[in-house]
């Protein structure tokens, strides 16, 4: 019986056992954090120290701090938001949709790029927090609270509403769908654990797990139907986030456009930010026979793919703006391009539509610095998209009397600056403290796509059931 | 499982080996207390005559009752308790309320389904795990056989194990 495809790379090298697995993801959180850790971890709490104060000022004095004016009531605050929430979209891709798609390439990678989207999710939080301006009494304005502060219920028409209801359900079955992952891992800590702390604390957070068959049976029952139930959740969510916009009858956001190329912006900043920060771990952590070069590939070409869609989408826009007649649509996109916004429009179109060309290049996808780099151009391009969209199309509205240019005070960038160091504190932490590999789910495909595979194979008295283990591999 | 019982720990090396493992020692007519292995593997399930699990209707039964809460709270709040004229259209129309109810749909199908398992399950915060081998997390491949509850004799047990392919054969008291 044929299991290896000959077709297919293996996904883990360096004839990886089972026990190895263990032993390489388990190490990182057994031993004494590093020199290089707590340094990074005190650069992440300056940077949200600094932001701190940002945040208090906004508080204390009201959003008047920012740049924000009569014609530009929405700014950074919303470009943010949409750029941390667009980003965590890829971390729910790999988790669900590439598991229902059966792309096992994804198990090395999904339990980092899943913390990535919670952290992430939290970032953007804070944008529509703070713009009310006084969150505690936030609770009114964004949930159905009987109250007496005079329109009795929330307004179910609105989308901004709905980001509400979106944003929160996509925090909660996102943390819910990890925390489900996490729990065969922590208790493979929790069972070598020596210590008496690490094996309390380890122990709280496997909830009792032991590995048993018919938890076994259960779990992957449970992980299949939170797939099922996240794909449509994770297309909703940038949806509902479009729709914020396309809602509105302001020109250059009034499109039906938005949903599909928000989507695809959404996912295709995520894995560049995936990328950033996986290639950072694969090389500090040394996990290089897990996260392969054509781990790297793979999420690249996902960039070949989304980054066309969203270059494809921007022409579109422009050719509706034409071919609309509509003169209010066609002068937001002239302004977009040729206005004082210009340096915006043109750092988008570069970063966002030209760069990820260069990803044809096999030499170009398969090369860590370039990858490296060409990540960090994709989130600048994808931030710069998020404000031109909202930027250029607020300050030059229907009336010429109310344009006005926007210009970002430094508590605008102080609060960016915050969702930084909150973000990196999280995630040094989790790479410290949590196991960056999805354990349970690299062991299950050792077999299968391992390099020593035949060699395991040979060795197992019986190859029953092997076929229907691995149903994707075993055709090719 | 009772306190006091005795079991036979049978440890593999590979998971195939289990699988097979599990199907000779149920001929041989011996009761299998339960299998614990590092990862899901796969057909198990089947080999120890477990039934398909019922977590998929939970799922969606949950899910019905959210689409259900989501629409009731919504046409209650806007088209009964207080109206409200916005842009002159219908106090209450579906496809404005669509968003709000597939949200709230998938969050109680998830979170109640994530419960429902966690109850049946056994797993809560602190819950403590019932252990036969250690290295059952790690790498090995463990069958476990309690003693009162099978007839036949613990070394033709122990030997039916071997046979199958165990690697070590433990005795346990739980």
């Amino acid at each position: 019986m044929e299991v290896t495809s000959p077709v297919r790379k293996p996904l883990v090298t360096g004839g990886k056992t089972v026990h190895d697995v263990t032993v390489d993801v388990c190490r990182r959180v057994e031993e004494k954090p590093t020199i290089t850790w707590f340094l990074a971890v005190a650069t992440s709490l300056g940077l949200l120290t600094i932001g701190l104060y940002a945040v208090a000022m906004t508080l204390w004095d009201g959003i008047g701090m920012w740049g924000l004016n009569k014609t530009v009531g929405w700014a950074w605050d919303i470009t943010n938001f949409v750029w941390w929430v667009g980003i965590g979209h890829a971390g729910t891709l790999i988790s669900a949709i590439l598991l229902l798609f059966r792309q096992r390439w994804r198990m090395s990678i999904n339990r980092a790029a899943e913390a990535m989207t919670i952290f992430a999710v939290i970032c953007a939080a804070m944008f529509p927090v703070l713009h009310m301006g006084r969150p505690w009494l936030g609770a009114y304005w964004a949930l159905p609270l009987p109250n007496t502060f005079g329109s009795l219920w929330v307004n179910f028409n609105s989308p901004l509403l709905w980001d509400v209801f979106a944003i929160s359900t996509y925090f909660t079955v996102s943390l819910v769908f990890w925390y489900i992952g996490l729990i065969p891992d922590f208790a493979t800590i929790r069972d070598r654990a020596k210590g008496i702390i690490s094996r309390t604390v380890y122990g709280a957070l496997a909830f009792g797990w032991n590995g048993s068959a018919r938890t076994w049976e259960r779990y992957e029952a449970v992980a299949l139907i939170l797939a099922g139930l996240a794909t449509p959740l994770v297309l909703s969510v940038h949806t509902i986030v479009s729709f914020d916009f396309a809602t509105s009858v302001i020109p250059g956001w009034h499109t039906t456009i938005f949903p599909p190329y928000f989507v695809a912006g959404a996912i295709f900043s995520g894995f560049a930010m995936v990328l950033t920060l996986m290639l950072i771990t694969r090389k500090v952590y040394k996990l290089e026979d897990y996260i392969t070069i054509s781990h790297i590939e793979m999420m690249n070409i996902v960039i070949i793919v989304t980054g066309s869609i969203v270059g494809v989408a921007y022409i579109t826009e422009l050719f509706m703006a034409w071919y609309s007649g509509v003169e209010y649509e066609q002068y937001a996109f002239l302004n977009r391009a040729t206005g004082p916004y210009w340096w915006a429009y043109w750092t988008m179109m570069t970063c966002n539509v030209i760069s990820p060309q260069l990803f044809w290049i096999k030499k170009v996808r398969t090369s860590i610095v370039a990858t490296f780099i060409l990540s960090i151009v994709v989130n600048i391009g994808m931030w710069f998209e998020r404000f031109v969209i909202i930027v250029t199309s607020l300050h030059r509205d229907y009336l010429p009397s109310s344009w006005a240019m926007f210009q970002p005070t430094v508590y605008d960038l102080g609060i960016y600056i915050f969702t930084f160091g909150l973000f990196f504190t999280f995630f040094f932490l989790f790479a410290k403290f949590f196991p960056v590999i999805n354990m349970a789910e690299v062991k299950s495909i050792l077999k299968a796509t391992g390099e020593k595979q035949p060699a395991m194979r040979e060795s197992a008295t019986t190859t029953q059931s092997v076929e229907e283990m691995s149903p994707t591999t075993s055709k090719n | 499982m009772t306190a006091g019982n005795k079991f036979l720990v049978g440890v593999f090396d590979d998971d195939d080996v289990l699988l097979s493992a599990v199907a000779k020692v149920r001929e041989s007519g011996i009761r299998i207390h339960e299998c614990y292995t590092p990862f899901p593997v796969h057909g198990l399930g089947d080999a120890l005559g477990y039934k398909r699990s019922k977590l998929p209707i939970a799922a969606f039964l949950f899910g019905m009752l959210g689409t259900s809460l989501a629409l009731l709270m919504q046409f209650y709040m806007m088209g009964i308790d207080w109206p409200m004229i916005i842009g002159g259209k219908n106090f209450t129309s579906i496809p404005t309320f669509f968003p709000v109810t597939f949200e709230l749909t998938v969050l109680l199908s998830a979170l109640g389904m994530v419960g429902t398992f966690m109850i049946i399950s056994d797993l809560r915060p602190y819950g403590k795990a019932k252990i036969f081998d250690l290295r059952a997390t790690d790498d090995k491949y463990i069958m476990a056989i309690d003693l009162a509850k099978n007839s036949i004799d613990t070394t033709e047990i122990k030997q039916t194990l071997v046979n199958a392919g165990a690697v070590e054969v433990n005795e346990k008291h739980n």
